[in-house]
């Protein structure tokens, strides 16, 4: 659906350069969620502009549903932007039109027939939740809404994608899982390809099927939610996700307390139905080996639970090996840690 | 004082003229001066370096007129103003100096109001591809209208003070009738009466600009 091919954008010119990104390369699947974390410069926000061009990459390509955008005329550009629904951070809508009249904009773009909007805006601001809402003006929403009355109008003009510009980052947690919750449903019934980016790994974990690491202006990671979020490869994604868990300080306490002869500490990953499972102690009870919990968590990554537990083995180094055998043999991911 | 042998006639006449004067300078004020500071805002933003040139011209142009005092301006566009409207004397004559002193100031408060729009507006914009025409017209212009009105508000208001000035090329209205009598007569009743009718003039223009800019404020 969307193909970025070695796009490399510098700002400036001469000693004044900034390169943002480059050379990278990121293809995006028809009817996915895909996420692009990175700290703030890494270049997050400079791609996703360059998906609509609202930047024009230095150098590379922009294919999105089989066009190269970079090759357009002004006019054919335009066109094509009325398939990429975009949301903002800050909202952007127009201080001077009402709920409606910001919701009706794009379609007053094309000139639409007045009866053509107005079916249009209703069913919107009925998809939104903010029927009641449709004569405010922007200052008189709270953020969720106005990221709701943006979420309608990047929806107006029936697109194909929607870009979502750190669409979560000025909401509070509440408003922000409600705005995710509708991304994820216009996900599922209009089968809209949706590309986020942003700061916060939980904005990913809750809503996204892929997600790609960028930083120092290219893709570092990327890979399925579950991959990259269970087993990060690079150290900009582990400290993302230790990030979230802050836990590092105490385990170290717990796990160096711990250190002994017979004992063996590990990382045990749960996935899917298995989360819920009693594979560990049916295992332990066969095997004779007893274990303390050093360090455990159970939640979701989009709708698929898991679970991961960080546990002390205690008992001869036989059994021990074997219960890390058998729960293998289970199907959970087992990683000895020294 | 004596105010009973005051000429009524003539304060009319004069208070007529000096309306005339700000309605038909104000009008054409703002067609010139509407588009040329939307002009000079969109050039300043471009790509393209011609149209950067472009703008440092008109901006150079804009400066020239801007500093010449308006009393000096009216004289030396005598010759100008018997070309376009064939007398240089009278309300007639007083309209096209009028504009020209007051176009480019006007366009400066455009470019001005325009730049408060906010700039992830233009850019939503943008992305839902709408091109430089829609954006002047459907999102410049309506996010910009208090800037703007309140601009006309400020123009009207200077054009009441050049107004008086265009009594001394012959232009007629309050200021001339102040002038005239008060300063060359020491006729002071008729000066405080054109001062109390230019005072008022002033006072509602300002008052219905506040209550519009009021009106169209949504932030």
């Amino acid at each position: 659906m969307i193909n970025l091919k070695g796009i490399t954008k510098v700002y400036g010119k001469g000693s004044h350069a900034a390169t943002a990104l480059s050379g990278l390369n990121l293809s995006i699947e028809k009817g996915e969620i895909f996420g692009v974390i990175g700290h703030s410069g890494a270049g997050k926000s400079t791609l996703i502009r360059c998906i609509n061009l609202l930047e024009r990459p230095t150098e590379g390509e922009v294919w999105v549903d089989g066009v190269e955008l970079t090759k357009l005329s002004q006019g054919q550009l335009q066109e094509q932007r009325r398939k990429i629904g975009m949301i903002f951070q800050h909202f952007n809508l127009l201080s001077s039109a009402t709920v409606y009249d910001n919701i009706a904009f794009p379609l007053r773009l094309t000139g639409s027939s007045r009866a053509d909007i107005d079916t249009k805006v209703k069913d919107l601001l009925a998809l939104v939740g903010l029927e009641e809402h449709r004569d405010k003006y922007p200052s008189q929403l709270s953020g969720g809404q106005k990221q709701r009355v943006g979420i309608a109008r990047a929806l107006a003009s029936d697109p194909d994608v929607l870009l979502c510009d750190e669409a979560t980052s000025a909401l509070d947690p509440q408003t922000t899982d409600a705005i995710l919750k509708l991304l994820l449903d216009i996900n599922k019934r209009f089968h809209l390809t949706i590309v986020l980016i942003t700061h916060e790994m939980h904005v990913i974990q809750s809503i996204c099927d892929r997600v790609a690491v960028i930083h120092g202006g290219g893709i570092v990671e990327q890979g399925k939610v579950t991959e990259v979020f269970l087993k990060p490869q690079h150290e900009v994604t582990r400290d993302f996700i230790r990030s979230e868990s802050q836990n590092e300080g105490p385990l170290r306490t717990a796990l160096d307390a711990a250190a002994g002869d017979n004992s063996q500490a590990v990382k045990i990953t749960f996935f899917g139905e298995k989360t819920y499972g009693s594979a560990l102690s049916n295992v332990v009870r066969e095997t004779g080996v007893s274990f303390a919990i050093l360090h455990g968590t159970i939640s979701t990554i989009k709708d698929v639970p898991y679970g991961q537990m960080i546990v002390r083995f205690e008992g001869p180094a036989e059994a021990i090996a074997v219960t890390i055998a058998e729960l293998t043999a289970q199907g959970l991911e087992v990683e000895v840690i020294s | 004082m004596n105010f009973a042998d005051l000429n009524w006639q003539e304060m009319m006449d004069a208070t007529v003229a000096t309306l005339k004067m700000i309605v038909f300078s104000g009008l054409f004020t703002i067609i010139l001066g509407l588009p040329l500071g939307i002009l000079l805002y969109l050039c300043e933003r471009s790509n393209s370096i011609v149209i950067r040139v472009i703008y440092s011209v008109l901006s150079l142009l804009v400066n020239i007129l801007r500093s010449v005092p308006f009393i000096i301006l009216m004289v030396a566009l005598i010759p100008f103003t018997k070309e376009i409207v064939g007398t240089s004397i009278g309300v007639l004559g007083t309209i096209p100096p009028l504009v020209i002193g007051a176009a480019p100031f006007f366009a400066r408060l455009v470019e001005t109001a325009l730049r408060e729009v906010d700039r992830g507006v233009i850019e939503a914009a943008q992305g839902m591809g709408a091109s430089t025409n829609q954006i002047v017209m459907r999102v410049l212009l309506p996010e910009a209208r208090p800037g703007l009105i309140a601009g006309v508000t400020i123009t009207l208001v200077t054009l009441v003070s050049y107004t008086a000035m265009a009594g001394q090329v012959g232009g007629g209205g309050l200021g001339d009738l102040a002038i005239r009598y008060g300063y060359l007569r020491y006729e002071t009743e008729i000066m405080l009466i054109s001062i109390t009718f230019i005072v008022i003039l002033v006072q509602l223009l300002q008052m219905a600009g506040d209550r519009l800019v009021k009106y169209f404020t949504r932030k």
